[in-house]
């Protein structure tokens, strides 16, 4: 335990009765004193505040102010069109293998001058040497652990964020602008892990004090430990890698296939290849051979990460398996997400989770379980 | 009152005892959002796994404390897992049982002895 790392606000966490847990080698808040129902609950309602500073930030720019070689070496590596990514806006994109998997699933933002990747704290060096190895050496990449990053989501983000400047109000989902908060640096992007509106801001670790000591003048914003982090993002039925997304998991199966942009799916001499290309692309025009569902638990018990998803009730055909599950604060009831066989899903229904010695029914249902309120 | 390291409370009643979880495991677990109760009249062995309780974050078991047949079970819990966290030492009991031998009480930890085990 001595080993872990700390964010630059462990000690706001601690003086805020947070409970710590070992999150990919650092220490991070579970919970908070109210606990996770309440933070989740919380931040659906009014806002929460999340530090997740252990996430990766990877800057890449060109020596030589050859963004467009930048841009095609980084699509070798991601399946996102980032010809016709504007300024000033981010997509989200993953990092496939040779093999069609996953590497890591990320933000990226077109920041004029340079590229702005935020990736997964688990992944953050995989993915560093990744881009490292894969990139020429006219590029220069940079994991910056000088920076913190915040995250403040919840429908009333907007109104304490332009309180302190109005020009948020102005930035539509996906946007990622620098811009100052009360004379501090800033990069913020309008986006989030929790299916509501929100902002993720970058800012430098010497400043992230200061900015969190101003953002919570605002009485409505509450802190936010990863377990509710975790069931905020269930109900959005977003990916959490090395859950839903693996590196033997590819993007056509986890049911993610608007994320291999218009462009990336042509044939042409123009169309640079994409790790992992064939397989994606086969998939994408075939089908694959698993995809990502939502499951609905008709019983109260919670279906968990690990368990088999059968065809009949006496788990004699074996279909596939739970990728992630919970209880959901919000419909006060199990949800979980798992991949099914895609041979069995035309007119599947219903289906039959193993859960210590009991096999218990569910129904498949679309997700997101929740309605997603971005500012699109 | 007697305590298991199990961080279960024991109260006798007469001849049979109501059994618990101590405030300390509850806090512990965080929000519990799932609780499975063994079937009423169901002999158990001591450390079998008769209740399995859910928190938001994970899963974990009840052991039976002695041997015994269970006499009752608290489904207010099972509607409702929250009211173990508001209420751990009352409202939110889990389950009532007869001991085969109730002097085997006297081997459980005391008051003093659990808050050692949880300081």
């Amino acid at each position: 335990m001595k080993d872990l790392k700390k964010t630059n606000l462990f000690d706001f966490h601690y003086k805020n009765g947070a409970k710590f847990v070992p999150f990919a080698g650092y220490s991070m808040p579970v919970q908070y004193k109210s606990g996770v129902i309440s933070e989740h609950l919380h931040t659906r309602s009014k806002a929460g505040f999340f530090d997740v500073s252990h996430m990766g930030q990877i800057k890449i720019w060109p020596k030589n102010n050859e963004k467009e070689k930048l841009i095609q070496a980084l699509e070798k590596l991601m399946p996102c069109d980032l010809y016709n990514l504007k300024e000033n806006r981010q997509t989200y994109s993953l990092l496939t293998n040779s093999n069609g998997g996953v590497i890591d699933d990320l933000m990226i933002a077109n920041k004029v001058s340079y590229f702005q990747l935020v990736v997964n704290a688990s992944q953050k060096i995989t993915d560093y040497q990744h881009l490292k190895d894969n990139i020429s050496q006219d590029f220069d990449i940079e994991l910056e652990e000088n920076k913190s990053l915040l995250a403040i989501q919840g429908p009333q983000s907007e109104d304490i964020l332009s309180d302190i400047n109005s020009n948020i109000k102005n930035m539509k989902f996906m946007d990622s602008i620098d811009i100052s908060l009360a004379g501090i640096d800033c990069s913020i992007s309008r986006s989030g892990y929790t299916g509501e509106d929100g902002f993720e801001i970058s800012v430098h670790n010497k400043n992230v004090l200061q900015l969190v000591e101003i953002l919570f003048k605002k009485s409505e914003l509450l802190p936010i430990g990863l377990g509710a982090r975790d069931s905020l993002r269930l109900e959005a039925g977003l990916c959490l890698y090395g859950n839903d997304l693996t590196s033997d998991i590819t993007p056509i199966e986890a049911n993610l296939n608007w994320v291999i942009h218009k462009r990336r799916r042509e044939q042409g001499s123009s169309n640079i290849k994409f790790l992992g290309n064939a397989k994606i692309l086969n998939q994408l025009e075939k089908g694959p051979f698993y995809l990502r569902i939502g499951l609905l638990p008709i019983e109260k018990a919670p279906m968990r990460h690990g368990s088999i998803i059968y065809l009949d009730k006496e788990g004699e055909t074996e279909i596939g398996i739970v990728t992630s599950g919970g209880y959901s604060p919000t419909l006060n009831k199990p949800i979980s997400m798992g991949r099914i066989k895609s041979e069995y899903l035309e007119d599947l229904e219903k289906v039959y989770v193993k859960i210590r010695d009991k096999i218990l029914p569910a129904t498949i249902t679309k997700l997101p379980f929740i309605k997603t309120k971005y500012k699109i | 009152m007697k305590y298991t390291e199990e961080h279960e409370w024991l109260k006798q009643e007469k001849d049979i005892v109501i059994v618990g979880i101590t405030e300390h495991a509850a806090e512990q677990l965080g929000d519990l959002v799932f609780v499975e109760l063994p079937n009423k009249d169901l002999e158990v062995k001591k450390d079998q796994e008769i209740v399995v309780i859910e928190s938001v974050k994970a899963a974990s078991d009840i052991l039976a404390p002695l041997d015994g047949v269970i006499t009752e079970i608290n489904d207010k819990i099972v509607d409702d897992p929250s009211i173990v966290n508001s209420d751990p030492l009352g409202e939110g009991w889990f389950f009532k049982m007869k001991l085969n031998n109730p002097s085997e009480l006297d081997k459980l930890l005391d008051k003093d002895e659990y808050d050692k085990l949880t300081s």
